[in-house]
């Protein structure tokens, strides 16, 4: 084996790229429907049209740049076959359609092969010849290119979720190189691309203002305020002003900005999915359910006085808690900003560099997945890829890692709910949870154990509720009366690590000792 | 990283790979009246779950023979049975006596499936997994990639869990007794052998090297003393495995006849489709089919098998040592594929299981012979619509032999074992023959890329309708036998000494 070059990266590259070839034939959500009306509505009709159009009820809610990456992709996919290109043709998923869009998928990974690339050169390698398997490099390489949440949502469940984390690794790996320019437009484009990220906007914003605007630091490390370079702040402005502009010029031009906004933002939906993230919701829903049950039992409530609805019904919906009160989108609104605002803070007051940033940028995402109106259960990937080159780094963030993975790639199973992804699923799981256990333990072996008792504890708990959804529920007669049992217990069960591994990554921003400046 | 975490790591994504194929088509899919193997197999779990064990092998009212009737050994029918009872409790239309012929659904595609994976976890890959952990030499990170490539060999994935077979557990048991011969337990090596011509008929392919080392192995220990009790202890071994898988037919001798007769149909003629050994290829030149009759036939590729068996044969009862035996069961099972009678393509895995065994000691001429084999195929993987995983299984396996046994960094004469070429040779000029092998094998693999995409893409000229199959399985056909020819010279040349193992590795 070729042990001091980097031969090993395009190997892991290629391997999980064929690997992703396996799964054409699989399963596809809705969501590849999606993206085929949306190949369609953008090559077959005018560019005013685009957001209007509403054939489908899978309408266009991306923001536009994610329109003209259709476009772009709609030129090659016209070789394949025509007809899907045609707005009329609903559900139309013709062999040659498939294969078009998988291999869209699989080639367009090469923007997260890259940047994973870019990420691997930001790691710190400790001295002296290792075994290549326990270097940080390539641990890091395999945690992200192999990450299990993203085969399955992007390469079964179907999303282009591979090239927008591209954008934003190689952004957050060039803020590691101090290329911050670089980084801001990258960010930029990624968010017109998909504008669920701004959950991680704010961390920019402060990053960027605190580290790159103000060009130096007093003494103790609090900012100083005459360093502010104009400049500075105004080639950051040009930049986000010209990719916007590219992106929503056209729309603005044609007077359709709130037609736009009105697409990307629609807050008709409900406070939860049609199955709930694991996050507090999931928590605050369940806690109103019991509370019910249990005044009903105790003879408090009147059965009939409930508001009437199920929760987990399937469809996007709306609907009222019996005995909580209920919460609107303000009201999480003002919880995510509480949750990400002492984050937000921390790192204006003592910006740690590179990697305060980091961890900020995670506790945005975290803060808006435990509280954000709405979430999909697939955000979580948000938190996790850019967590792995922090726990490739330090022991505290592998143990935060290993937790916050292991739970929120579990809450990713009932995405694949067919019977024939089930061995995929569960092997693709259980080999990245054996790696990310055995590669993080070798790498931070000199520092004892990563995970305490009880968090093995819960861990393992995870087996139990596994089997019991999977195997032992589908055979038992609560399939009928209770159909939607094991998705509420999956992310019951998975909010509690995922608030854990929050509240412990917070407790790592926070309480961090002053002696340890990480330059990188 | 340990080496148990490697080793899951590998298996399960050797899962995943079968469960990625297994996704796809298979043979016959949607293609009434005969549709294909997969058929064959849910029709064997209707027969044997539905009428008494008499009735099986026999032609009756209720089991028309000429409708995929059973032919394969009765351990075989046995695990149609075992497979027919789950398959009753789930549904009981999928093996339903006559109306359930041709039965398809998602459902039963999942169901028939995974009775092919659990069968692959119970033997074929636990067998794999201790071959490459006990008899490989090398570190263990060597071990674990020669197991990598041992369990995603594409031939038998995509015969397998793609057109729909068993091959893994027949090859399993095999592999159990090859690992049990290495390890030093000849009685239960024999036992599991047994097993797997049970299974399967078409393992007496690779019954001679069986027979050869154990024999030659008790010539050793001498006849007259502790080699003949190991030899009776065999034999008494094999005749009691046969008696238990024949147990219920040997109560008539009628019964027994019938299961043979079906088991080894002389009738069909030298070759069908299109195969990659000799007949299929002279057949090009010559039209044997029509020159000689049917029994001269027989006799003539029997002959000719013979006379390919022999010498290594003869090689490994003089040398009973563990190299030899893996040689020669390269070189037999090649021989039985390209002179025997009634070969179909599918059974060039029976010479790519010993092949596996050397990839650890030869791994570009194995990997080469393998991928070719692999490629022989491709007519038939087309027919059943497993291109995609075709090309996938293909260029992962090409991929990482080369690149996790570093097949083309170091291949000195010395170690393709290209010595004994010098010495046949002498009398030619000094040539660096690893240059031209190295070469040899790139313009052979874009061969069979170009070959691949031309059958994949192009449509053949009106009268020429067989061009693209015959093209294939004409250049598999050169490949097998070079592969044959290479390695009978290897086993006539010196074994490899332990010292200069120890020292490459």
């Amino acid at each position: 084996m070729a042990a001091d070059s980097c031969s090993w990266f395009p190997a892991l590259a290629v391997g999980v790229s064929l690997l992703k070839c396996f799964f054409i034939s699989a399963y596809r959500s809705t969501d590849f429907e999606v993206h085929r009306n949306w190949l369609a509505i953008t090559h077959s009709l005018p560019v005013s049209r685009w957001y209007y159009e509403n054939t489908s009820e899978w309408t266009l809610d991306y923001p536009p740049l994610f329109a003209w990456f259709e476009l772009g992709l709609s030129q090659v996919a016209r070789r394949f076959d025509a007809n899907m290109l045609q707005v009329e043709n609903l559900n139309y998923a013709s062999p040659a359609t498939v294969l078009f869009q998988r291999l869209s998928v699989i080639v367009t990974d090469v923007v997260f092969i890259y940047a994973a690339r870019e990420c691997c050169r930001c790691v710190r390698e400790p001295k002296g010849s290792r075994d290549v398997l326990s270097r940080p490099s390539f641990v890091l390489a395999v945690l992200l290119l192999w990450n299990f949440g993203l085969l399955v949502v992007d390469h079964i469940h179907f999303q282009y979720n591979g090239f927008l984390f591209g954008f934003l690794l190689l952004s957050v790996a060039k803020h590691l190189q101090s290329q911050h320019l670089q980084g801001a437009l990258l960010f930029t484009f990624l968010l017109n691309l998909k504008h669920i990220f701004l959950y991680v906007a704010p961390a920019y914003g402060v990053y960027l203002l605190r580290n790159y605007c103000f060009a130096e630091d007093n003494k103790d490390g609090s900012v100083r305020w005459s360093s502010f370079s104009p400049l500075r702040l105004l080639a950051l402005g040009a930049i986000v002003t010209s990719v916007c502009a590219l992106s929503f010029g056209p729309f603005i031009a044609m007077g359709q900005l709130p037609q736009v906004l009105s697409r990307l933002f629609p807050f008709k939906r409900g406070l939860c999915h049609a199955y709930w993230a694991p996050n507090i919701w999931a928590l605050y829903n369940v806690l109103d359910k019991s509370l019910a049950v249990l005044g009903v039992r105790l003879k408090l409530l009147e059965e009939a006085e409930l508001p009437r609805a199920s929760m987990t019904g399937g469809l996007v919906q709306e609907f009222e808690h019996s005995v909580l009160p209920s919460v609107t989108p303000a009201i999480t609104l003002v919880c995510t900003l509480l949750s990400i605002l002492p984050a937000v803070a921390s790192i204006w007051l003592r910006p740690h560099g590179a990697q305060g940033f980091l961890r900020c940028l995670l506790l945005c995402a975290l803060g808006c997945f435990m509280f954000g109106w709405h979430v999909h259960e697939k955000a979580i990937l948000i938190a996790i890829l850019p967590l792995s080159i922090l726990a490739v780094e330090s022991r505290e963030d592998a143990g935060i890692f290993l937790i916050l993975t292991t739970t929120g790639h579990y809450s990713l199973f009932p995405l694949l709910f067919t019977p024939a992804e089930l061995p995929i699923k569960v092997a693709l799981m259980l080999m990245f949870t054996i790696f990310s256990f055995t590669a993080l333990r070798k790498l931070h072996s000199a520092q004892g154990s990563l995970l305490h008792p009880l968090e093995v504890i819960y861990l393992l708990g995870l087996v139990a509720v596994a089997i019991a959804c999977e195997v032992v529920f589908p055979l038992s007669p609560w399939q009928q009366r209770l159909p939607f049992l094991p998705l509420l217990v999956t992310s019951v069960y998975c909010a509690v690590g995922v608030c854990y591994a929050f509240l412990r990554l917070y407790a790592s921003l926070l309480l961090r000792r002053e002696e340890k400046p990480k330059q990188l | 990283m340990q080496t148990w975490s490697l080793v899951s790591i590998c298996v399960l994504l050797a899962i995943i790979a079968r469960w990625g194929v297994s996704l796809n088509s298979y043979s016959g899919a949607g293609k009434p009246p005969m549709f294909g193997d997969y058929e064959a197999q849910r029709h064997w779990q209707e027969v044997t779950y539905n009428l008494p064990i008499q009735e099986w092998y026999f032609n009756t009212t209720n089991n028309d023979l000429n409708y995929w009737g059973l032919d394969y050994p009765p351990l075989t029918a046995y695990h149609s049975w075992i497979c027919a009872y789950i398959a009753k409790t789930i549904n009981p239309e999928w093996v339903e006596l006559h109306k359930s012929r041709g039965y398809e659904s998602t459902q039963h595609k999942l169901f028939m499936r995974t009775t092919v994976l659990v069968a692959d976890l119970l033997i074929y890959i636990p067998a794999v997994v201790l071959y490459c952990l006990y008899l490989t030499d090398g570190s263990s990170k060597k071990k674990v990639s020669i197991m990598f490539c041992f369990l995603l060999y594409p031939g038998l994935i995509l015969i397998d869990y793609g057109h729909f077979q068993y091959n893994g557990v027949s090859l399993g048991f095999a592999l159990w007794g090859i690992l049990a011969l290495g390890l030093g337990w000849d009685v239960l090596g024999s036992m599991a052998f047994s097993l797997a011509l049970n299974y399967k008929q078409m393992e007496l392919y690779h019954a001679l090297p069986f027979f050869c080392y154990l024999l030659g192995k008790c010539i050793k220990t001498g006849l007259m003393g502790r080699g003949l009790f190991l030899l009776v202890r065999i034999g008494v071994t094999v005749l009691a495995t046969f008696a238990l898988c024949w147990l219920p037919f040997l109560a008539e001798p009628s019964q027994a006849m019938q299961v043979v007769r079906r088991i080894f149909p002389v009738a069909r003629g030298l070759f069908e489709d299109k195969v990659a050994n000799t007949w299929c290829s002279l057949n090009t030149l010559i039209k044997i089919k029509s020159i000689l009759s049917g029994d001269s036939q027989l006799y003539l590729s029997l002959a000719c098998t013979l006379l390919a068996v022999l010498p290594s044969c003869i090689r490994l009862l003089t040398k009973p040592t563990f190299w030899h035996f893996k040689l020669a069961l390269v070189n037999s099972s090649l021989a039985f594929f390209l002179f025997s009678f009634q070969v179909h393509e599918k059974s060039i895995l029976l010479a790519a299981l010993p092949a596996c065994l050397l990839l650890n000691d030869l791994p570009l001429m194995a990997l080469w012979f393998l991928q070719a084999s692999t490629f022989s195929m491709l007519p038939l993987f087309l027919k059943d619509g497993l291109l995609v995983p075709y090309i996938v299984t293909s260029l992962g396996f090409l991929f990482f032999s080369i690149y996790l046994l570093s097949a083309l960094d170091h291949c000195s004469e010395d170690k393709l074992r290209l010595g004994a070429y010098n010495k046949l040779f002498y009398w030619l000029p000094k040539i660096d023959l690893a240059f031209i092998v190295r070469w040899k094998f790139y313009i052979s693999i874009a061969a069979m890329v170009g070959l691949s995409i031309a059958t994949a893409v192009l449509i053949p000229p009106p009268h020429l309708p067989d061009l693209f199959p015959v093209l294939v399985s004409t250049t598999a056909f050169l490949h097998f036998l070079g592969t044959f020819i290479h390695f009978n010279v290897v086993q006539f040349s010196e074994p490899p000494s332990r010292k200069s193992q120890k020292k490459s590795n």
